[in-house]
């Protein structure tokens, strides 16, 4: 049942039919998931006790960076299954998700320095954390940069998806990075196996940007995909007589 | 599982925990220089560099900063909680710093074994909470009964 809904997954036409019929749900979703958690996060949620105001920018900084290495995990893992099963819309969600984890690793980066200089005095060290999120835009950067060198896509795609699960060590060492050494980023707050330390009132926003996030890389991720299957199979019979009708 | 599928899977496997043993053995190799900053205990068992600018950590002792009444000069200690040390510093402290507040220095030691600070940067803890909070954590228990 499973297997099946898989295949039929990895078939173009059942793929594009479905994710449209998904995408005004997840939309409409990730609109409530951002307004509600935009409201707790910046006028429910209090004030922190050092921090004052300045922490709310941990509800873009923390699921941006929570974001920038689930899009590398669902790379790697589409890279997998495109290296083994040769399936195309597995080559299709690796390649397009890596412009998405570029700019959510990107925008880690940027809220992180914007944080670190009222709060360490620095826009930027090189600790381990730091260095390790750097490290991990220059693999997103990599892997645009081997898949455009490339001009049969189908082999590109296999090369990326090898590089992609290359740097798939990089993902634990940026999550134990701040246990493992000292650095100047502190330990986490959340994803560890104490209760979180934070406060109930600025956890739950932060929860909801996390998920709200993720609707945002699925809608975005699935967009670029049709886009980027319609025009590989451009000259295929069901891309034709999807178009029959309107033009 | 088809066999060539299977021959592709055991070979994605054995590529990842090739790369993962590569990388355990190289950062386990290079340890030492991964770490951000000393603590105090390692600059007094002598783990610092002498005569080049290192980094310690540690948390700003209670009572202990004292303040230049000419100029920006700053005394303070700062501890692991086992040893400490006296770091000074001129220049102004980023808002964070207070005592009780962990932070970094980075500068060298001087004859007297002081800690010649150019830097400080403040480090921010993993915790969260709006000030009333904090103010009844830093309660002890017998204020709760007084109250």
């Amino acid at each position: 049942m499973i297997m099946r809904f898989i295949y039929q997954l990895g078939s173009p036409p059942y793929f594009y039919a479905l994710s449209g019929r998904l995408l005004p749900w997840l939309t409409g979703i990730c609109l409530i998931l951002f307004a509600t958690g935009l409201y707790g996060g910046l006028v429910l949620a209090p004030a922190d006790y050092q921090q004052g105001d300045s922490f709310r920018i941990i509800y873009i900084h923390v699921p941006a960076a929570w974001m920038s290495m689930f899009v590398y995990m669902v790379m790697a893992f589409s890279g997998a299954m495109a290296l083994i099963w040769r399936i195309k819309i597995a080559e299709i969600i690796l390649i397009n998700s890596a412009h998405i984890g570029a700019v959510f690793t990107f925008l880690a980066l940027v809220t992180g320095s914007i944080w670190g200089k009222p709060m360490w005095g620095t826009w930027w060290v090189w600790d381990a954390r730091l260095t390790s999120e750097l490290l991990l835009l220059f693999l997103y950067l990599g892997v645009l940069a081997l898949y455009s060198a490339i001009d049969d896509k189908r082999k590109a795609a296999r090369a990326v998806a090898i590089l992609a699960l290359v740097g798939v060590v990089n993902i634990p060492i940026i999550h134990y990075s701040v246990e493992w050494w000292s650095t100047l980023h502190q330990g986490p707050t959340i994803t560890k196996f104490d209760a979180p330390s934070i406060d109930t009132r600025m956890l739950i926003p932060l929860l909801l940007m996390a998920v709200a996030h993720k609707f945002l890389y699925a809608i975005v991720v699935l967009l670029r995909a049709r886009n980027d299957l319609l025009w590989r199979e451009r000259r295929s019979q069901w891309v034709a007589n999807l178009f029959k009708g309107g033009s | 599982m088809h066999p060539l599928r299977k021959r592709r899977l055991i070979l994605i496997i054995i590529m990842i925990i090739g790369v993962a043993t590569a990388t355990g053995f190289a950062l386990t190799a290079f340890n030492q220089n991964l770490m951000f900053f000393f603590s105090p205990s390692d600059v007094q068992a002598g783990k610092a560099p002498e005569n080049r600018l290192f980094r310690m950590g540690g948390i700003v002792v209670d009572g202990s900063v004292k303040r230049s009444d000419t100029n920006t000069d700053v005394w303070f200690d700062i501890t692991d909680n086992e040893k400490a040390m006296t770091v000074k510093y001129s220049g102004i402290l980023p808002d964070l710093f207070r005592e009780g507040q962990g932070i970094i220095t980075k500068g060298k030691l001087n004859a007297k074994g002081e800690f010649i600070a150019e830097e400080v940067l403040a480090k921010h803890d993993e915790n969260y909470m709006p000030p009333e909070v904090a103010a009844t954590m830093k309660k002890k228990p017998t204020e709760y009964i007084k109250e």
